[in-house]
């Protein structure tokens, strides 16, 4: 199976405190990235798809990763092709020059060449938490989708069986490739994903695996190629933009009560909340 | 990533991206466990198959064998980060072979090398260096473990002690007397876990460390096969003396690690607890006291990242590194304890990392060559 995953680096949520709260748009300056986590499970259930878990040093198939922005986000392109990954393709654009149709619009252009049997993405991106990319290229390409995936089953004949969780249970749809699937977070729990060479059963380690360092070494020479936007998305242009941020309001400090009575007194009076 | 400092400079874009692999691996795998294994005095032993499979045991040995192919540098780096889990026992019980494979891999020949080392770096087998004993440590002139030829093998008896993984160990490189040369007269063998008259006769209680096994071994006239001896007899001082020196400098990196992270959590708190109306930090002597632990710390990473580089380029610093030792080791001694201080009452609670780390650090100008032993090979250097 030929498989193309979409990345997307973002702030590191964990320094998040870093941004600049009175800015027109976020003010990126001495913050630090990361690959979107949504995107790192899209990658990790690519793999999984692609290889017999028992063995998961060789590739059953291929996996193709693609981002679109600056030349440094090539550090988690690269961060990619070390943890499995194939090959990469970097589409050169700025963020702040992007929203989710010209996003997508970029992506139909790669999927119409690379002709992948699954395009896999996270189901959403944590900086602008839009949830949109997947939805608007499986409607560009006219594909199946299963979004939110937390199981993905690859059967006998070929087809992908997709579990997604919903209010009171699981929903299950089996999908003809080619198709678009985006995941949530349980798609890497050990027993989530299984492609038709691994064993039912087998247990995966919990989460995103390892880039090992002579991988890390190996990724330095696996194919990057680099693509213009205007050659994807012709005539395309950028239909929203931020134009404000503001950080949310400071907590103001509590007041202690005494007693519930109190406490129900004040919920009723002062923060009319009964 | 964080921007390149100037501790780190040199360092490629690879070291960046296993730095990534090990600070990811201590935030999945040992952070949310630490003071349950702390307070257990153990971890899994499917924890060495995961950093192996992580690509971080045995990072700096070669992929012939099943390492990483990386440098010193590496394994540096997998020292700093994999500290801030948060258990210094931890990183050096996991990272025991770091010191048990050196001197196989320096004095072993191709079928010792394939028969020992892929099992420990693959983490099926666990591994141990054995140098230590109740009357030597080192001054290992005062090896009294002695190993006596008897036709196709040798006779071990004696005792070891203090040793790093030796309750678990599948293998212990064990240093032995087989001649009576002070230093000329010293052998490593390995002896596998199972050999008749070799056990470890008591895991060790220790301040700090709790998660490291530390083992007393004993050796009642263990048979130990000649091809189970590493290089000739007597070539076993100069192994040691190679070894020491990676060694120390690792234990110079857990004492500039540790003061980071102890500061790093000595800031955050001091930002957020409320004294008299206003946070720690709005007095000016617990700023001064902070800028003066992040003084001290910034100059033994400097210090140590300079050496690390320069060692990982051939060069043999013996006076540098014991220098660099006794400095971070000393300088995690006075950074947390001055954490515990602004921590105040939370700093003597077991449910903080500060409190971890003060223990734990009492170690570092201890293990590996004491300060004292360190001032010796200065002042030597120093032609006193």
């Amino acid at each position: 199976m030929k498989i193309l995953v979409a990345i997307k680096r973002v702030a590191d949520p964990d320094n998040a405190n870093k941004v600049k709260p009175t800015a027109d748009k976020v003010d990126t300056t001495g913050l630090e990235w990361k690959p979107n986590p949504f995107d790192e499970y899209a990658l990790e259930t690519a793999l999984r798809l692609t290889e017999n878990g028992k063995n998961n040093k060789v590739r059953q198939g291929e996996v193709v990763v693609v981002t679109i922005g600056n030349k440094d986000t090539e550090t988690q392109l690269r961060s990619a092709l070390a943890t499995g990954a194939d090959r990469a393709i970097r589409v050169e654009a700025e963020d702040t020059d992007l929203d989710g149709r010209l996003v997508a619009a970029a992506l139909k252009s790669v999927v119409d060449a690379e002709k992948p049997d699954l395009v896999l993405l996270g189901k959403q991106v944590v900086d602008g938490d839009s949830n949109s990319v997947g939805q608007m290229l499986a409607q560009l390409l006219d594909y199946p989708m299963a979004t939110f995936a937390a199981t993905i089953q690859e059967e006998a004949d070929g087809r992908l069986l997709v579990g997604r969780e919903v209010d009171g249970g699981v929903l299950s749809l089996r999908l003809t490739t080619p198709a678009i699937i985006t995941v949530d977070l349980r798609v890497v729990a050990p027993t989530s994903v299984y492609s038709k060479h691994t064993d039912a059963g087998f247990k995966y380690s919990d989460g995103v695996r390892f880039a090992a360092l002579p991988a890390i070494m190996k990724a330095k020479k696996k194919p990057l190629d680099v693509k213009a936007l205007a050659d994807l998305a012709p005539g395309k242009t950028n239909g929203s933009s931020y134009f404000r941020f503001e950080a949310p309001p400071a907590r103001a400090a509590g007041v202690k009560v005494p007693d519930v009575a109190t406490l129900v007194n004040k919920l009723a009076t002062e923060a009319k909340a009964l | 990533m964080s921007a390149p400092s100037p501790e780190s400079a040199g360092l490629t874009d690879t070291h960046r991206a296993f730095a990534e692999t090990c600070r990811r691996f201590a935030r999945e795998r040992i952070a949310p466990h630490v003071v349950e294994w702390e307070e257990a005095g153990s971890f899994p032993r499917s924890l060495y198959t995961e950093a192996a499979e992580a690509g971080i045991l045995g990072v700096s040995f070669p992929e012939a064998y099943g390492g990483g192919g990386g440098d010193l540098l590496h394994s540096m780096l997998s020292v700093e980060t994999l500290l801030e889990g948060g258990s210094s026992g931890l990183v050096a019980s996991l990272g025991s072979l770091g010191i048990a494979l050196p001197p196989i891999m320096a004095l072993g020949t191709e079928e010792q090398k394939q028969r020992f080392v892929p099992k420990v770096l693959s983490g099926e087998h666990i591994a141990a260096l054995a140098i230590t004993e109740p009357g030597a440590g080192s001054d290992v002139a005062g090896v009294k473990t002695r190993a006596v030829r008897d036709g196709d093998h040798y006779r071990l008896s004696g005792a070891k002690l203090f040793i790093t993984s030796g309750v678990r160990a599948d293998l212990v490189t064990v240093l032995a007397r087989t001649g009576e040369d002070a230093h000329g007269g010293l052998t490593f063998f390995v002896v596998e876990r199972g050999t008749p008259g070799f056990s470890a006769s008591r895991a060790l209680n220790k301040t700090g460390w709790w998660a490291s096994d530390t083992a007393e071994l004993s050796f009642d006239d263990v048979k130990v096969p000649l091809d189970q001896r590493l290089g000739e007899e007597g070539s076993g001082f100069l192994a040691i003396m190679q070894s020491f020196q990676a060694e120390r400098l690792s234990l110079a990196f857990y004492g500039h690690a540790t003061a980071e992270i102890v500061l790093a959590d000595a800031i955050a708190y001091a930002k957020e607890r409320q004294a008299f109306g206003r946070p720690l930090t709005g007095f000016q002597v617990t700023r001064h006291k902070l800028a003066e632990m992040a003084t001290k710390t910034r100059v033994a990473k400097a210090f140590n990242w300079e050496l690390a580089r320069r060692v990982a380029a051939g060069e043999y610093l013996v006076t540098e590194v014991s220098m660099a030792k006794n400095f971070a080791a000393q300088v995690a001694q006075e950074v947390c304890y001055e954490a515990v201080q602004i921590f105040g009452g939370m700093g003597y609670m077991r449910e903080t990392r500060v409190e971890r780390f003060a223990r734990d650090a009492r170690l570092l100008p201890i293990g590996g060559g004491t300060t004292e032993i360190m001032n010796e090979i200065i002042a030597k250097q120093l032609g006193l």
